[in-house]
C-alpha cells in the first residue's frame, strides 16, 4: 500500500485510540458512581432532602440535606456576586475604557488567578478569618467561592466581549451614545458567551472541596444562618467515602451521583440558554 | 487638517486638507482605494477618538463651530453628525428597538410617541411596508439590503444635521443599491450628506459637489459638473476618465 495512505490510517487509529481512552475513562467514572450511588438513590430517594439525624456519621439515620443546602446557599450567592463583578471588569478591559497595555496586564493576572489551586483561596480566607478572630462560617465560604469563580467567569465574559465587532461599537457611537450606553449594547451582544461562562463557573464552584473545608467547615449540622458553619457536597463526600460504616459510605456515593447530575444539567441548560440569548445576534458574523 | 495613525511606523493618512463642504447638498468623496476617504469621513464626527494611536490635528468646523472645542460634549456632536457604515451592523435587538434606540437615549419619549417615531423613520427609509408586521422580530433576520435601510432609519431617528455615508451600497446587490440611492436623493433636500464612494458612476448620479483625494492629499474639489466635464488637475482628469494607472 502507498506509504502516505498508510501513515494516514495509522494517525487516524492513534487519534481514535486517544478518544477511546478518554471517553472510556469518563464512562467508567460515571458508571461506577451511578452503580453504587444510583441504587441507593433509587431505594431511598429522600435522603437528599432529609436532614442528618443523631449519630449520623456513626451509621445513624438521616440524609445529607445539610450538605445539599450548604452547597446551594454557598454557590448561588457566590456565583451571582462573581458574575456581576466579572461583567464590570470585562467591560472595563475593552479598549474604550483602558489602554491595551493595562488590559493585557490585567488579563495575565486573571489567567494566573484562574490557574491558582483552590486550596490557596481556602487558606487565604482562613488566614483572614484567624486574623480577625472569626470562626468558620457560610459567609466565609461564599467569599472563597466568589474569589475562585471570578477569574473563570471574567475571562469567558472578556472573550465574549472581544468577539463584538468593532464596527458595531462605531455604529452605536455614531448615534451619539456615551461610553456607558455603548457598553450596555456590547454587554447584550456578549450575553450568550457570558452566560456560558457563568454556568461553567458555577459548575466549578459547586464541585470544589478545598476552598470550602477551611472556610465554612465540615460538620454535619444543618446550616442555620449566614455566620454558622456549613458544609458542601464535595466535602461531605470526601469525609464519608472513607467511613467504615457501609451506610455512611453509600450516602457518599449517592451525593456523588447528585453532583454529577447537577453538573450535567448545568451544561445542558447552558447550551439551551446560550442558544435562546443568541436570537438577536446576527448569524454568520 | 491632518490625520496620522501611529503604530510601528507613523503613517500620515491625510495631510493638508482644506475644504468647505456645502450645506444641504450631497458631497461625494472619490479617489482610489486607500487614499484616506474613510479616514476623512470619520474625522468629521470624531470617531477617531475611540481608537488609541490616532491623531487629528487642525480644525474641523461644522456650522462655524470647531468640533474639537471642549464645550461640545462628543455624544451630542455625534448625534448631529451621523455615520452609516459600509456593512450594516444592526443592534442585538428587535427591528423596533433598533430604530427606537436613538430617540430613547436622547429624548426619552413616551411609548406612543416612540411608535410614531419608529413608523415615521421606517417610512422615510422605504422599509416600513416590508417590516410593519414584524417589528418585534430580531433585526438579524432581515436581508442585508433591508438591514442597511434599517441602519439608515436608525441614524435618521436621532435627527442629525449631517449624514456621513461610507460606501453604503458596496455590500448590497444592485436592486437594494438602487433603493438606497433613491433614498439618498430624497434625503439631500433636508440633510447635508457626505458620501464616500469608489464607484464613479454612483458619484455622477448622486453628487452635487465632489472632493477628489489621492494618497492622502486633496487634489481638487468643486461642483460635480465642473469636476466631471472640465477637471483642472491632471490626476483628476485621469481618474475621472478611468485612465489612472493602477486602478
Amino acid at each position: 500500500m502507498n506509504r502516505r495512505y498508510l501513515t494516514e490510517k495509522i494517525y487516524k487509529a492513534l487519534m481514535l485510540g486517544c478518544l477511546a481512552i478518554v471517553i472510556g475513562s469518563l464512562f467508567m467514572v460515571i458508571g461506577i458512581t451511578f452503580w453504587h450511588g444510583g441504587t441507593v438513590l433509587l431505594e431511598k430517594p429522600d435522603i437528599v432532602i432529609t436532614p442528618p439525624g443523631p449519630r449520623y456519621l456513626l451509621g445513624g439515620e438521616g440524609g445529607f440535606l445539610h450538605a445539599t443546602l450548604g452547597s446551594i446557599y454557598m454557590v448561588l450567592p457566590a456565583t451571582i456576586c462573581a458574575a456581576i463583578m466579572a461583567m464590570g471588569i470585562a467591560l472595563y478591559l475593552q479598549s474604550d475604557y483602558s489602554s491595551e497595555r493595562i488590559a493585557e496586564s490585567i488579563r495575565t493576572v486573571l489567567d494566573a488567578l484562574w490557574g491558582t489551586p483552590s486550596i490557596v483561596y481556602g487558606i487565604f480566607v482562613f488566614t483572614i478569618l484567624v486574623y480577625i478572630h472569626q470562626r468558620a462560617s457560610l459567609f466565609a465560604g461564599i467569599i472563597a467561592l466568589t474569589l475562585l469563580e471570578l477569574p473563570i467567569i471574567t475571562r469567558y465574559t472578556d472573550e465574549a466581549i472581544q468577539m463584538v465587532p468593532r464596527q458595531l461599537k462605531e455604529s452605536t457611537y455614531s448615534m451619539g451614545s456615551t461610553r456607558w450606553e455603548t457598553a450596555k449594547v456590547v454587554a447584550r451582544y456578549a450575553l450568550p458567551g457570558a452566560t456560558a461562562g457563568v454556568l461553567i463557573g458555577l459548575g466549578r464552584g459547586i464541585g470544589d472541596a478545598a476552598s470550602v473545608i477551611f472556610t465554612s467547615g465540615a460538620g454535619s449540622t444543618m446550616p442555620s444562618g449566614l455566620f454558622s458553619t456549613a458544609t458542601a457536597l464535595p466535602v461531605m463526600i470526601f469525609q464519608q467515602a472513607n467511613s467504615c460504616y457501609p451506610s455512611v459510605r453509600e450516602q457518599a456515593y449517592a451525593a456523588a451521583c447528585v453532583l454529577i447530575l447537577v453538573v450535567f444539567t448545568l451544561n445542558v441548560t447552558s447550551r439551551l440558554v446560550t442558544r435562546y440569548l443568541s436570537r438577536y445576534v446576527p448569524r454568520g458574523r | 487638517m491632518q490625520v496620522s495613525y501611529s503604530g510601528k511606523k507613523d503613517v500620515v493618512a491625510l495631510s493638508n486638507i482644506t475644504v468647505n463642504i456645502p450645506r444641504q447638498q450631497l458631497t461625494a468623496i472619490i479617489g482610489p482605494s486607500g487614499c484616506g476617504k474613510t479616514t476623512l469621513l470619520k474625522a468629521l464626527n470624531r470617531l477617531h477618538d475611540i481608537r488609541d494611536g490616532v491623531q487629528v490635528t487642525g480644525s474641523i468646523r461644522i456650522g462655524g463651530e470647531d468640533i474639537h472645542q471642549p464645550q461640545h460634549p462628543v455624544p451630542e456632536l455625534r448625534r448631529r453628525v451621523g455615520l452609516i457604515a459600509q456593512k450594516p451592523y444592526p443592534l442585538p435587538a428587535s427591528i423596533y428597538n433598533n430604530v427606537a434606540y436613538g430617540p430613547r437615549i436622547h429624548r426619552h419619549p413616551s411609548r406612543k410617541e416612540l411608535d410614531t417615531i419608529v413608523e415615521r423613520y421606517l417610512r422615510e427609509a422605504h422599509l416600513w411596508d416590508e417590516v410593519k408586521n414584524r417589528l418585534d422580530d430580531p433585526a438579524a433576520d432581515l436581508s442585508t439590503g433591508q438591514q442597511q435601510r434599517l441602519c439608515i432609519a436608525r441614524t435618521l431617528a436621532v435627527e442629525p444635521e449631517v449624514i456621513l455615508c461610507d460606501e453604503v451600497t458596496s455590500a448590497l446587490d444592485p436592486v437594494s443599491s438602487q433603493k438606497v440611492e433613491k433614498l439618498l436623493l430624497s434625503l439631500k433636500e433636508r440633510y447635508t450628506i457626505v458620501l464616500v464612494t469608489h464607484v464613479l458612476r454612483q458619484a455622477k448620479r448622486l453628487a452635487d459637489y465632489i472632493i477628489f483625494l489621492y494618497l492622502g492629499t486633496l487634489i481638487e474639489a468643486g461642483p460635480a459638473e465642473q469636476i466631471f466635464t472640465q477637471p483642472r488637475h491632471k490626476k483628476t482628469r485621469e481618474y475621472v476618465q478611468g485612465s489612472m494607472a493602477g486602478i
